[in-house]
């Protein structure tokens, strides 16, 4: 059971969280231009990392507030969380 | 070459030399420098697709690379359900070639995979659910998969013990009665043994670190063994088939969650078919031992750590005391997780990749193992021929640009 | 049946029993007493009953074995009815007054086993036979394996409902200390004396582990006052929370832990009163410590299966701390010094003790004390084989050689003995500290594995004692003082680091490694059998086949001999298993690594892992603010997501078909009501609402007027139809969004990731209201009639035209109406807070009396606009329907230059022409109605396969429409209305259809504007 830290409400149980997946996915802003194969990139294809993985979560149960999260996939450590704007952060790998 | 053949008279012959005349089931041989064809992964789906490059296709200088022990991926950790009645053309052709080859696999085999077609039933828990199973019935009857609809009475005659009127009561149920259950080691261990008879050398511990590509053309794999060189490789590995894509250079539309599964305490036989119920989502069987053998769902965040939340297991135990309350005091004995590949549309991807001679068999989700013998058979058709299986080309990679998905998922909500 | 009192194996006097208060039993309908603070293992044996099952193979007798969770034999069904439980392991049921057990997997009876005749073809039946066999005839393997089943599974499920309650408890705190042995709780003490919020479980009813079988000194007092005064200390202690009867079950991620508490299970069944039989605590510790002890293995010999083999901590246990004695004669069977202190116990307790011990020469005080009582030593020997008649008699014992691989058949002697106390040292008990991803080492000094670090980061734990391989009880405190001290600092308390107590350490001498026990006859090879793992039968012979046939994996070998799957998992037999398979594959232990500690640590009862989520509490059930009027008036209700929704209202015994055709008709020929409070609505407030929904809808929303309603679509990035719904401008810069009941969450979870995430410099506010209106709908050419009996809004269609909405009163409660039509007859839907739903509903139906007014449900719903063809999403949708295979390009901007999902509408297969497209279906006899679900076939044939080209998604008998209407979806079906297609049914029918137009009933649309 993760523990997770919301940038705005501190650690809280898993329970309390959804994961959406890769963060920082850009939406195209002129899709029309974009090739089938670069759009289907964009809805359908995802980093899916044995490690370090930049990925989106949302407090559900609590704030509501999306945020960002760095966590390795093979521990389950969460590296680091910030705020969706905030400048990705470095972590150890 | 092992000449040995499983039976009855083998075992009371052997009997008389205390059992230690039985030859090894596969040898373990080092791997050699050059491979026609490399299979990457020794889970079931590998292993098979080996299996039958080597007796269908004629190919004899075949190996199977794992990194670890066979059928320790997937193969050796799923809830062992073999059923085919999916929605869509293009899935009912995959999996019903699957079951019509499960339903002689020991015999092809020489391996009692314990292949017991004991019917499978698919609880509908609202009118939505009916509908589901109402379309989804008469398609696979079309198809000629047999399917048949349950009334409530009907299921409580089958499962005496269900608790018809739960949370979301069973209206029905779809019933498929050549889908069942198998003895999911065995599986592996039986492609293993007759692939490794056909000449294909089984290399465990074997890690692929790298592609040697050349040209967009791929040549041959780095391994934890040293490089060999082949002619084509096909990637079977399922929750680390991402791994291997960024390998080659390549993304696939896939992501790799943790699914787990449970199991009770041995006891005598209570239930004999397979429940499924995405309603309330709980799977039971039992399993031959006697344990009751429980899926649970997956969690919703990337991991490689084949480790789940507890609190899905939770809610999975919750749902089966509901639907079978006098479960209550039955405990669990085992909960483990395994890793894995989802696509967007809970579809496979059968594939050619942007590499030439590199072939990928994966995304198969939460519900491969049911395939193995029909994935196994038309990947190695796929990748021994020029163009891929006929029943393999709808799962195409192409499918995520074109929009042509085999959407399961959104059809059934769920598909295992 | 009667039965004396006497209980002839107890010691008369010691013991931590109550001999005050005897406690009545049966087993197998025997009726037996024994003692408060007894278990039923200690109880039998006090009554000299050591055969209580049978095996799950072979069906060979078997007695118990140990005296903890590692049980592998003394498996009972306890108790019958609705209480009883199955594998029970007797070594861990506390005994109660009236407790009824009866032993399992034998039939006719424990004594007479019919299916003990896999014992005798045992021979034939190997490990993985089954995989070799039974595959002749194909169609015979589910005969064979019906046998199969029935001879396997201990013992019965409950056939009852559950009458028990469970409950989960969260906990939270600084130190989590698991397993009270002396490690633990001096652990415990150092960490609250810091001020640490502690939690302390163990599994046993009392504190103390090891020290409650033992007769050890700490400080020159008998180590259980030290004991009790600790645990006197820590009940003082308000932030300390005391579990005995608890066994940490699972270690999960970020050191959240789950411990099953027995709170009454050792009370007779249904005295509980009010608390709950099992708690489930959910634990989140900053720092664990783990002191889980250790469990001792058995040397594994010739036939060492045998009733009264019993692993020698298990005997000293049985007379130290229920003063029972197994046996007037044992012989102890030993590698290591530890069964030494059995001999001398039960030798002091005046049983005829002799030692067997496989080492050539042990020495140390042990021994010496030993030779001093005049216990017999057989130094260098090795028990061959056990005389078994109905119960143990004796043992052979003959001299190893020196490598140890063989014996001396000269050198025989028979040793008569009831008990064979056996140990082949004590395996640390990993299990936490390895699901917490810790790493193992294997430590050869105890030929076994230890920890080797304290966890991964997220998973801060240390591990001390036995359970870190630290056996003798001076380190066990020094450890536990330790641990206690340095998981405060952890937790930032500060704390004194005292030095552990004092204790008069005895050195032990080392342990010799013989995985396997040889006698006279080759292992394996028939005859004799070891047995390394006792539950499912597998023996050393069948690792030799495992490993000779390939399976050498760690893996493998335990899929392949079941060894360590049963209920014990393992815990006496995994380590021996280990060890074999490093002699085959002459490689160290360490590089044959372990299987992976999966939990439970102990089987967990299901209903302790539900908890109090169970019926009432499982997935509760939404209840709009009218539903005690549809419970009144009989309604039968659909699921609808988490909803209770009204899917009909019969009058008297009316069927389903009746009641809709009744309710139907009444909607257009007069007035219905309909409770459309589930449906999801949320409120959109900011300056940038239109702008947003023009991303979110494919249709254009920069015109919508304020008071005016517009219906759109929502589809994914996919380009599919996700969820539909009417958006209402209430103001300039305010908007009221509805979505599909089941959609609702998903739909706010949707707009607010995107506005979070892709466009958080737009003001949007997003509020889900679904329960905060109530929403009564009423419909039909009344309905403007009945309203304006309740309301002062102008109702005229020039003031208050189709697709807007207007606030006012209605029955005097602030409302907002939208007419808004799902049913294509005039309508409004009244929205009211939901605290003043019930009764606006009543009063509707009230004035509604006069107007012949009818409330119908969501069936009647799906008819009407069935026969208006509007759409259900996820019903006429599936996810792979785009707006223009609805028919609804109409509702796709060609203006916009973007919305979600637009650019996937252009992709070559969505664009494609001839995609499944909506139709309606009129059936060639206008009174079959077509089943949901049924295929329209390219070609009849008669048996399947049949090629496929549509199925129907809706269909009903519209008594509107005067006869049977559906919905489909058809390959290019927009450009086959008017053709003849047929449907194949599963009954074997074929029906023909015409195909038609979507929209049955009133296709100008007039009904609703008017």
């Amino acid at each position: 059971m993760l523990l997770i830290d919301c940038p705005w409400c501190g650690r809280r149980d898993q329970l309390e969280f959804s994961c959406h997946g890769q963060a920082h996915i850009s939406r195209p802003q002129y899709p029309d231009r974009l090739s089938d194969e670069q759009w289907g990139d964009y809805v359908f294809f995802r980093d899916n990392p044995k490690g370090v993985h930049y990925e989106r979560w949302v407090h559900t149960h609590g704030c509501r507030r999306w945020f960002n999260a760095v966590r390795n996939t093979v521990t389950d450590e969460f590296l680091a969380t910030y705020k969706p704007g905030d400048p990705v952060p470095a972590v150890e790998q | 070459m092992r000449d040995m053949k499983y039976s009855i008279f083998s075992l009371i012959r052997n009997a008389f030399s205390y059992h230690q005349g039985w030859q090894q089931a596969w040898r373990s041989p080092d791997p050699k420098s050059f491979y026609e064809v490399i299979i990457v992964g020794g889970g079931g789906h590998g292993l098979a697709t080996a299996y039958y490059l080597a007796k269908e296709c004629h190919i004899r200088n075949i190996a199977v690379l794992e990194k670890g022990w066979l059928g320790g991926g997937n193969t050796g950790r799923n809830t062992t359900i073999v059923r085919s009645n999916y929605l869509w053309d293009a899935s009912a052709a995959l999996y019903d070639h699957a079951v019509n080859l499960w339903h002689s696999l020991s015999q092809e085999l020489n391996y009692n995979v314990m292949f017991s077609p004991r019917g499978l039933l698919h609880l509908a828990h609202s009118v939505h659910d009916l509908q589901e199973i109402g379309r989804r019935g008469n398609s696979n009857f079309l198809n000629g998969i047999d399917a048949e609809y349950l009334s409530p009475e009907q299921v409580k005659k089958m499962v005496p013990f269900i608790n018809l009127n739960c949370r979301y009561p069973v209206l029905g149920a779809l019933l498929q009665r050549r889908g069942g259950t198998a003895r999911h080691d065995a599986v592996a261990w039986g492609y293993a043994r007759a692939a490794d008879a056909l000449g294909v050398d089984i290399i465990q511990n074997c890690e692929v670190t790298g592609f040697d590509i050349e040209n967009a053309t791929v040549k041959g794999v780095r391994t934890s063994r040293g490089d060999i060189r082949a002619n084509k490789v096909g990637c079977v590995v399922a929750g680390h088939c991402s791994v291997l894509a960024e390998m080659a250079g390549f993304r696939l539309p896939i992501e790799s969650f943790p699914l787990q599964a449970l199991v009770s305490e041995p006891v005598k036989p209570i239930i004999d078919c397979v429940v499924m119920s995405n309603g309330v989502h709980a799977y039971i069987s039992q399993s031959d031992k006697g344990e009751l053998v429980i899926g649970a769902s997956s969690d919703a965040y990337n991991s490689y750590s084949q480790r789940g939340s507890f609190n899905i297991i939770e809610d999975t135990v919750g749902a089966i005391v509901e639907l079978y309350p006098l479960f209550s005091r039955m405990r669990m004995l085992r909960q483990w997780g395994g890793i894995v590949d989802v696509t967007v549309d809970r579809s496979p991807i059968i594939s050619k990749t942007p590499i030439a001679n590199l072939y990928f068999n994966c995304g198969w989700g939460t519900g491969g193992f049911k395939a193995t013998p029909g994935s196994g058979h038309v990947f190695a058709h796929s990748i021994a021929g020029q163009d891929m299986h006929p029943i393999a080309a709808p799962f195409s990679i192409d499918r995520f640009s074109t929009g042509a998905l085999v959407d399961e998922g959104a059809a059934a909500a769920v598909a295992h | 049946m009667s039965k004396s009192y006497l209980q002839h194996s107890r010691l008369a006097h010691g013991g931590r029993i109550d001999r005050d208060r005897r406690m009545r039993f049966s087993f197998d309908d025997e009726e037996l007493y024994g003692y408060a603070g007894d278990t039923l293992a200690s109880a039998l044996l006090a009554n000299g009953i050591h055969l209580v099952g049978r095996s799950f193979k072979y069906h060979r007798p078997r007695g118990i074995f140990s005296a903890g969770p590692e049980e592998p034999n003394a498996l009972v069904q306890l108790e019958q009815g609705a209480y009883t439980e199955p594998n029970i392991k007797a070594t861990q049921v506390e005994l109660y007054d009236g407790l009824k057990a009866v032993s399992q997997n034998r039939w006719p009876n424990l004594r007479f086993d019919i299916a003990s005749i896999n014992s005798a073809v045992a021979r034939f039946i190997p490990a993985g036979f089954y995989y070799k066999t039974f595959m002749w005839p194909a169609s015979m393997w589910m005969t064979y394996e019906r046998w199969i089943r029935k001879t396997a599974g201990l013992g019965k499920s409950p056939a009852q409902w559950d009458p028990d309650r469970y409950e989960h408890r969260n906990a939270h705190c600084e130190v989590l200390v698991v397993g009270a042995g002396p490690a633990g709780l001096a652990a415990a003490v150092v960490a609250a004396r810091a001020g640490a919020r502690v939690i302390l479980a163990d599994e046993q009813n009392e504190f103390g582990g090891k020290l409650l079988a033992e007769n050890a000194d700490i400080d020159g007092s008998p180590a259980l006052q030290w004991a009790a005064e600790i645990e006197r200390e820590l009940k003082e202690i308000d932030s300390v929370i005391l579990l005995p009867r608890t066994t940490v079950t699972g270690y999960y991620d970020y050191n959240y832990l789950v411990a099953a508490e027995r709170v009454t299970d050792h009370l007779p069944p249904g005295t509980g009163g009010s608390v709950p039989r099992q708690r489930l605590w959910k634990i989140r510790a900053q720092q664990v410590v783990l002191a889980t002890g250790a469990i001792e293995r058995p040397l594994v010999f010739a036939d060492n299966d045998r009733p009264g083999v019993m692993l020698a901590g298990a005997v000293r246990t049985y007379v130290n701390r229920y003063a029972v004695m197994p046996a007037d004669a044992i012989v102890v069977f030993t590698n290591n010094d530890s069964a030494y202190l059995t001999a001398l116990d039960a030798h002091s307790h005046g049983a005829a003790v002799s030692i067997v011990d496989i080492r050539p020469g042990p020495k140390g005080e042990l021994i010496d004390r030993a030779e001093q009582a005049n216990i017999m030593i057989y130094r260098g020997s090795a028990i061959t084989s056990v005389g078994y008649a109905g119960r143990l008699r004796s043992v052979e014992v003959m001299r190893l050689n020196q490598t140890g691989d063989d014996v001396e058949s000269s050198s025989t002697t028979t040793i008569e003995c009831g008990v064979i106390a056996t140990s082949g040292g004590w395996t640390p008990t990993v299990h936490l500290h390895s699901q917490a991803r810790g790493k193992l080492r294997y430590d050869e000094t105890i030929a076994a594995f230890v920890p080797s670090d304290d966890g991964v980061r997220i998973n801060p734990h240390v591990s001390t004692g036995a359970c870190n391989g630290k056996f003798d009880l001076e380190r066990c405190l020094k450890e536990g003082y330790a641990a206690g001290y340095s998981s405060a600092r952890a937790c930032g308390l500060g704390g004194v680091s005292l030095p552990a107590p004092r204790v008069d350490t005895v050195m032990q001498g080392p342990i010799r490694v013989l995985w396997a026990i040889p006698c006279d006859h080759p292992i394996g090879r028939g005859g004799k059998k070891h047995f390394h793992e006792l539950q499912n039968d597998a023996t050393v012979g069948d690792i030799y086949l495992a490993a000779g046939e390939g399976f050498d994996a760690v893996e493998h070998l335990k899929r392949y001999t079941t060894t360590g799957m049963g209920t014990d998992q393992g815990k006496t037999s995994n380590l021996t298993a280990l060890g074999v398979l490093s002699e085959i594959r002459a490689e160290p232990v360490q590089a044959i690594g372990t299987t992976t500690f999966r939990p439970p640590y102990t089987p967990l009862t299901f209903g302790a892992v539900v908890g109090q989520n169970r019926r009432d509490l499982f997935l509760q059930e939404r209840k709009t603010a009218m539903h005690a009027w549809h419970d009144k008036n009989g309604a039968v209700y659909e699921d609808v997501g988490d909803w209770k929704r009204p899917r009909y209202f019969p009058r008297g015994n009316e069927s389903m078909d009746t009641a809709v055709q009744r309710e139907c008709r009444a909607v257009r020929d007069k007035i219905g009501i309909l409770d459309a409070s589930t449906l999801g609505k949320i409120d959109l407030k900011g300056k940038d609402c239109a702008w947003f929904l023009n991303m979110i809808y494919t249709n254009a929303w920069s015109e919508l007027a304020v008071g005016r309603c517009r219906y759109g679509l929502m589809l994914n990035e996919h380009g599919m139809v996700f969820d539909d719904g009417v958006t209402t401008r209430i103001g300039e810069q305010h908007y009221h969004m509805t979505t599909t009941t089941g959609g609702a969450a998903r739909v706010l979870t949707w707009l607010e990731e995107w506005l979070q995430t892709e466009w958080p410099d737009k003001e949007v506010y997003c509020t889900s209201v679904t329960e905060q209106w109530a929403v009564a709908a009423i419909s039909g050419p009344r309905s403007r009639d009945l309203l304006s009996e309740l309301t002062d809004v102008p109702l005229d269609a020039e003031h208050f035209p189709f697709m807007s909405m207007r606030q006012g009163k209605v029955a005097g409660v602030p409302a907002r109406i939208f007419r808004i039509s799902f049913t294509g007859e005039l309508s409004y839907e009244i929205n009211v807070p939901a605290q003043y739903g019930l009764y606006v509903w009543e009063q509707l139906l009230e004035y509604g009396r006069a107007y012949d007014i009818c409330p119908y449900g969501t069936e009647s719903m799906h008819v009407l606009r069935a026969e208006k063809g509007f759409i259900i999403v996820g019903q006429d949708t599936d996810g792979s329907v785009t707006p223009g295979d609805l028919g609804m390009d109409w509702i796709v901007s060609k203006k916009k230059a973007d919305f979600i999902g637009r650019r996937s509408l252009f992709r070559s297969d969505t664009s494609k022409p001839g995609r499944k497209q909506l139709i309606g279906l009129l059936t060639e006899d206008p009174q079959v109605v077509l089943p949901e679900g049924a295929h329209i076939v390219a070609e009849v044939k008669e048996t399947p396969p049949m090629p496929m080209l549509g199925h129907v998604t809706s269909s009903y008998m519209s008594p509107n429409v005067g006869r049977s209407i559906a919905l489909g979806l058809l390959y290019d079906g927009r450009s086959k209305i008017g053709e003849r297609v047929s449907l194949k049914l599963m009954d074997g029918r074929v029906v023909g259809a015409t195909v038609a137009d979507t929209i049955f009933y009133d296709s100008e649309g007039a009904r609703a504007r008017g």
